[in-house]
């Protein structure tokens, strides 16, 4: 029961904190709750499945350009526009996934990288329809969601609250559901696993699809709060972000990805005031994580004091 | 008796009276010199960082040149500067931060296409004036909003079409075109393409070069023989190699007239081994590196003030080559500010909207020590400045301006009427 209150205490500490942030925190801390999302879905594949990827990227554009492409060709609504993101990521991540989870280990982080490499440069050459390296400002039309305008503060900030909120109390049953914990055998031991009797493929294929459904979920979700579309999103560092979000908060922890999305963005932040050269503060950083504490800090806290933390 | 402990009614009302007035004075004294804030969205890391450092110093030297002949409308002016990594993302994050952070009146300084489209959006949620240093034909074309304007550089789509007629007239009707495959060379595929069927030549080969590719001799023997002339508008580190395999293709025998932007060489050394090949070629510039023999009066005041010499390098570093032909927007820029500002009689953040009302209705920009880049011509439908391009020759390893174009040369109809938007 107290990981269910933790978490939907949390959920309810962000929700009043339009009421004692500033407009500028607020807004970024939606941006951070929908990076969060993202950080979640790769957290399921890699903190829970072992599923080291190098690919999220393609699977965040997937969403951002199968929600923004909708809503700026067709003029579909962001509700639409929204399950069309979801659905463009899980279509991707299974897709990917059929192919890359021929190989694991090494190989899994190359062919996901040059699959993600792959579908930046496809962007880049259909730039007649995606705008290619520039992107584009998706309309207004798009950013209506039941009558609100999401380009607007409050709307935009319950938005990307209940995005949050379904995605994180989702992952939380998944991890305490019965699959959640065969998706951790895959990560412990493959091979006792399948002479146990799972199917790793299909069991790490339906992980990185559901990864896929959430990556598809917050680039929609970027796409319709922030109303830009583009391919840097489709860049290899937007694989990597995720992963250190996950690495910084705690892999296989199911705060982990919120938290790491919360500190690294306050970390660049206060960094940029500090110095020109706020990457290497950044980089320090995670060195020093990596160093002292390798299960990033809710791993570290449920190792030591916490053994109930999800 | 009255004693401080029981004072007069009369001396509490004077006493509270002049509390009063010494509470008010520091603040109404405090808001006539309060100062203007502008905000900087600065390329300071990432791909853009060559373009940033120049852009900054560029900024920098107007910014001091307008407070010391009294600000703007009376009022200092304080520039604030912010990485935003060259990134779409987190260039919407910056214009947040110096808006809603810093407390600027307005946003100004964005180079890259992309991070401008990724801003500018949320300029528009904030409704703050977002003024960029772009080039790019975003603003002109109608993909942004009312709030963002490009008051101090023409936009690729006018410089490229201005170069045709040169091009047929001096150099050749045939065209080959070697581009980047992305946004920035598909601009220059299709406008040129356009502009030089016009002048009665034709591009006889499109080759199109995937952004990644590091080497470049399978695309030379596209090049078709009748070619008469090479353009080619490759951009970032496989330049040289770009122009060194070409050089090596074509040997010592016959090759087609070359015609590049400087955007390939921009903060390169046009005498760096390698680039031997160039010489001769025509590039066009904005402004031309080194200095013209018929530069305007102010060319020199301008070099000094930004700390370039007459070959375009900084005056502490003879390497240190500036990126001449895009830093003079972000001078010239400020100057649009303060122009428009001082219309309105700016007060603060609530002036915003008659701050673009009053740059929408600027026209005629000459010449002068606020556009030492040439005469300008704001359009205030599609909020994009018109300008004279030129276009200068390798000569000796240096850039030798050769020819200027008129504003009229690069007008084209408008595809946008930003009046016609809400705020």
């Amino acid at each position: 029961m107290k990981p269910w209150i933790l978490h939907i205490a949390l959920i309810a500490v962000l929700a009043t904190a339009p009421l004692w942030l500033s407009p500028y925190h607020a807004t970024n801390l939606a941006r951070i709750m929908v990076l969060a999302v993202f950080a979640m879905g790769y957290n399921l594949a890699f903190g829970y499945t072992g599923l080291l990827s190098l690919g999220h990227a393609l699977l965040l554009a997937a969403g951002m350009y199968a929600a923004g492409l909708p809503a700026q060709l067709w003029g579909w609504a962001a509700g639409p526009a929204f399950i069309a993101g979801i659905a463009g990521g899980g279509l991707i991540a299974a897709a990917l996934g059929l192919l890359a989870l021929r190989t694991a280990g090494v190989s899994f982080m190359i062919v996901t990288l040059m699959f993600a490499q792959a579908g930046y440069l496809t962007l880049l050459y259909f730039a007649h329809v995606t705008g290619g390296e520039d992107g584009f400002a998706v309309v207004s039309s798009g950013r209506v969601l039941l009558g609100s305008d999401l380009s607007t503060d409050t709307p935009r900030f319950l938005a990307a609250l209940t995005i949050f909120a379904i995605g994180l109390l989702a992952s939380l049953a998944l991890v305490r559901s019965p699959f959640g914990r065969t998706m951790v055998a895959m990560r412990e031991n493959e091979e006792r696993s399948r002479m146990l009797g799972y199917n790793p493929f299909t069991v790490k294929l339906a992980a990185l699809t559901l990864s896929g459904l959430y990556a598809g979920a917050a680039g929609a979700a970027y796409a319709l709060l922030f109303g830009y579309v583009g391919a840097s999103f489709a860049t290899i560092q937007y694989s990597i972000l995720p992963m250190l979000y996950v690495l910084m908060g705690g892999a296989g922890t199911t705060l982990g990805p919120f938290l790491g999305a919360l500190l690294m963005f306050a970390l660049i932040e206060a960094a940029t005031v500090l110095t020109t050269a706020h990457q290497f503060i950044v980089g320090a950083a995670l060195v020093v994580l990596i160093l002292f504490a390798p299960k990033g800090i809710l791993g570290t806290i449920r190792e030591r004091w916490l053994r109930w933390l999800p | 008796m009255t004693s401080f402990i029981h004072p007069t009614r009369r001396g509490l009302l004077m006493a509270g009276g002049a509390g009063l007035l010494a509470a008010a004075l520091p603040g109404h004294v405090g808001a006539q010199a309060a100062p203007i804030r502008i905000g900087f969205q600065l390329h300071r890391t990432g791909i853009g960082a060559a373009y940033g450092r120049w852009y900054e110093r560029t900024a920098q030297a107007a910014l001091t040149a307008i407070n010391e002949a009294g600000g703007i409308g009376g009022r200092p002016v304080e520039l604030l500067f912010e990485d935003d990594a060259t990134d779409p993302k987190r260039g919407s994050e910056v214009v947040d931060k110096l808006t809603q952070q810093a407390g600027c009146d307005l946003v100004m300084g964005t180079l890259f296409s992309h991070v401008v489209m990724g801003s500018a959006p949320r300029a528009a949620e904030l409704k703050v004036p977002y003024l960029v240093c772009s080039e790019g034909y975003h603003v002109a074309s109608g993909a942004l909003n009312r709030w963002t304007l490009q008051p101090g550089i023409t936009d690729v789509r006018a410089q490229i079409s201005t170069m045709a007629p040169w091009v047929a007239a001096n150099l050749g009707k045939k065209v080959t075109m070697v581009f980047p495959d992305y946004a920035f060379g598909h601009d220059h595929r299709d406008f040129f393409t356009a502009a030089i069927q016009a002048q009665g030549g034709e591009v006889v080969a499109q080759i199109a070069v995937p952004p990644t590719e590091t080497s470049f001799t399978r695309y030379f023997p596209q090049i078709p023989a009748e070619t008469a002339v090479l353009y080619h508008v490759m951009v970032g580190p496989a330049v040289l190699t770009f122009v060194k395999e070409l050089g090596e293709f074509y040997g010592t025998g016959a090759k087609p007239a070359l015609f590049g932007f400087v955007d390939s060489l921009e903060a390169v050394d046009t005498a760096t081994p390698g680039l031997e090949f160039l010489e001769g070629s025509h590039f066009w510039e904005a402004h031309p590196r080194v200095k013209a023999a018929d530069a305007g009066e102010h060319e020199d005041h301008y070099r000094a003030a930004v700390g370039v010499d007459d070959n375009g390098a900084s005056v502490s570093d003879a390497k240190d080559v500036s990126t001449y032909s895009h830093m003079f927007s972000t001078w010239e820029t400020l100057y649009f500010i303060k122009q428009a500002m001082e219309a309105v009689d700016y007060a603060g953040p609530a002036d915003r909207q008659k701050l673009v009302e009053a740059m929408e209705a600027i026209t005629d920009l000459p010449y002068g020590i606020e556009r030492p880049q040439g005469a300008k011509r704001f359009n205030g439908k599609t909020h994009q400045v018109f300008g004279s391009q030129h276009i200068s020759q390798v000569q000796g390893g240096k850039l030798v301006k050769v020819h200027a174009t008129t504003i009229d040369e690069g007008l084209y109809e408008d595809a946008v009427d930003y009046t016609s938007m809400s705020f």
